[in-house]
């Protein structure tokens, strides 16, 4: 495959990132609910869809959005919806749809505080949400983005993985990546063209009808229908995962692992620790599903402990745990309800006496 | 047996197969009906169907054109992302009253507002029939369920809701009916109706619905005659059977 290719940067809106990767992939159809902080998004696509020839459409409800997504997936289109934490909740059924009948769709989470109601500030205590969803045997590949370039360039990528799967791909932002500004560069080469889609229902014109179903009343059925989707994610996720390394090759004192928001604030925790002296480093999955499993196990064989920085009260450190099989001990610093742990936080919270303490 | 001719045959919208439907019930000879206009419109290889959750969940073992089967209500908006991103194709629902009026009354009343240009085949028999007979949105005052065992009382469950009257308050729909499967006169009636609601699709770019009264002489315990003739005395006086939205007068109405 050939690298891509980027244009000149300009000053973009995370959300904003979101549309134009979308578009730059060939996404021509999205269908959505407002709710904040996600708003800029349907707001984008109802103005810019129409100029490449595209439909917007503003749902009734999340429930009713996630199932016009469903109906453009399964007549061949590549198609989107952005929802935010409580939103995400009212489409996980449809999400389930969408999987079961092995139907390909981009789902972005713009994530809020909650649960509940909430709050319309940052968090990421979606994250078992995310990579648990739905009901079923669920596997979805999931993306974490930290960065406004990486919001566009995840939406993109996301459509290829979800064309490859057969199956919908959530992209779990925050609030603070929708709504934070950013140098952006966008693509200027052509995507990879979609896949031929000869399941699609959109007319049985010269062929035999073809029809999109989740329902398997026989459990061998079923069985072979979760097997051949799992297979496919398997496939895909060979693919796909991915994660960055910041000093992480001679972390011997501290490996921290965070994704997202937390990880931009980590790497200055990572400054702050090795300007006193600790031997720090950053570990920030890309892919939460498929989770860098292997990787992290590796690395815990070289350091001292592991400490996980996660906007919740400690979700992804459990995928940690069970990676690490309790090759060096993994701890959790975490602010919840819409907060972000500071690099002074994190910082103390890591100090060898907070360390001991517990 | 030289002139012998072909007169009449099975519509080629129908797979030709077994259906599961219990004997007495009018879902089959509905299905038949939708078929034969597709046919009759020369609509089969460009039509997208969408099942609901309910009796007719397997009715995409039945049509013999490309079909989705929907999440329980969400048929209208399924059937929204079809047609807005392949206008070409005509896409109908074909819903129940579980299904249509009571977890997708939101989906059916928004695709209606916005006179969604698709086909809407809403089967109201009164009873939830494939989870055993509840009590759905349209079961009659008095009438027992399977979770109305006193029967329906309208200070505890309510009133029976009349869709087509409801959507008529709207703007947005360009076709609503009602028609019922109680004998074949109604038949008739019902397959006229049906008729109008595909092409206030297809000419009209509109929203086109038909509520089909239907039996259910399983969970009305009733023989599949008396059921018949029930829904002519007792159903039919509650849900007047008329058209409530004709088409615009432009439409070709040939049969």
């Amino acid at each position: 495959m050939s690298e891509p290719q980027y244009g000149e940067p300009y000053l973009a809106k995370g959300n904003e990132a979101i549309c134009e990767g979308a578009i730059w992939s060939g996404c021509r159809f999205f269908f959505g609910y407002p709710i904040t902080p996600q708003n800029q998004i349907p707001e984008y696509m109802s103005r810019r869809l129409p100029e490449v020839g595209g439909v917007f459409l503003q749902g009734e409800s999340e429930l009713a959005s996630i199932n016009m997504v469903y109906g453009a997936s399964a007549s061949g289109a590549r198609v989107m919806t952005t929802s935010s934490s409580p939103g995400i909740s009212l489409m996980t059924e449809g999400i389930s749809y969408l999987l079961a009948s092995e139907l390909p769709a981009v789902i972005v989470n713009v994530t809020r505080g909650g649960p509940g109601l909430g709050n319309i500030a940052a968090a990421q205590s979606d994250y078992n949400q995310a990579t648990r969803m739905g009901h079923g045997d669920m596997p979805m590949i999931v993306l974490a983005p930290d960065s406004v370039q990486e919001l566009y360039d995840h939406t993109g990528w996301a459509f290829e993985l979800a064309d490859a799967a057969r199956a919908p791909v959530l992209v779990l932002a925050d609030a603070i990546l929708g709504q934070m500004m950013e140098p952006m560069r966008p693509r200027v080469d052509s995507p990879a063209p979609a896949p031929e889609k000869p399941w699609a229902t959109n007319g049985c014109r010269g062929r035999a009808p073809n029809v999109i179903n989740s329902l398997y009343s026989d459990p061998e059925n079923m069985e072979s229908v979760n097997m051949r989707v799992r297979a496919r994610y398997e496939e895909v996720s060979k693919q796909c995962l991915r994660w960055a390394e910041h000093q992480a090759e001679d972390a011997e004192d501290l490996l921290l692992v965070a994704f997202g928001t937390s990880a931009r604030v980590c790497e200055s925790a990572v400054a702050h620790l090795r300007a006193g002296g600790t031997k720090a480093g950053l570990l920030r999955p890309i892919t939460l599903r498929p989770f860098p499993s292997a990787r992290l196990a590796a690395l815990a064989e070289s350091c001292r402990r592991i400490v996980v920085v996660e906007m919740n009260l400690g979700q992804m450190v459990d995928d940690v745990r069970l990676a690490v099989e309790g090759r060096c001990p993994v701890e959790f610093v975490g602010r919840t309800g819409g907060n972000i742990p500071s690099v002074e936080e994190i910082v103390e919270a890591v100090a060898p006496q907070a360390s001991s303490a517990e | 047996m030289a002139d012998a001719q072909v007169v009449f045959t099975p519509p080629e919208s129908l797979h030709d197969t077994l259906m599961h439907y219990c004997s007495g019930c009018t879902h089959g000879t509905l299905h038949r009906v939708v078929a034969e206009i597709i046919d009759e419109l020369g609509l089969r290889e460009s039509t997208v169907g969408i099942c609901p959750v309910g009796c007719a969940v397997y009715a995409y073992n039945y049509f013999a054109v490309d079909m989705i089967e929907a999440a329980h209500g969400r048929a209208p908006a399924v059937a929204t992302g079809v047609k807005r991103s392949r206008p070409d194709c005509t896409v109908f629902t074909y819903q129940g009253d579980g299904d249509l009026a009571s977890i997708g009354m939101g989906e059916i009343v928004h695709a209606a507002a916005r006179n969604e240009a698709i086909t809407v085949v809403f089967v109201n028999n009164g009873v939830f029939g494939m989870t055993q007979g509840q009590m759905a949105p349209t079961t009659l005052v008095g009438q027992r369920a399977s979770t109305a065992p006193f029967g329906r009382r309208p200070d505890h469950e309510g009133f029976p809701v009349r869709v087509v009257e409801m959507l008529n308050a709207l703007e947005g729909p360009t076709y609503l009916a009602r028609a019922s499967m109680a004998s074949p006169k109604w038949i008739r009636d019902a397959k006229r109706k049906l008729r109008k609601a595909f092409l206030a699709q297809t000419e009209h770019h509109g929203f086109g619905l038909v509520e089909v009264l239907s039996s259910c002489p399983t969970w009305w315990g009733k023989t599949p005659k008396e059921a018949l003739e029930w829904m002519e005395s007792t159903t039919m006086a509650y849900y007047p059977v008329e058209e409530f939205r004709p088409l615009p007068s432009s439409e070709p109405e040939g049969e």
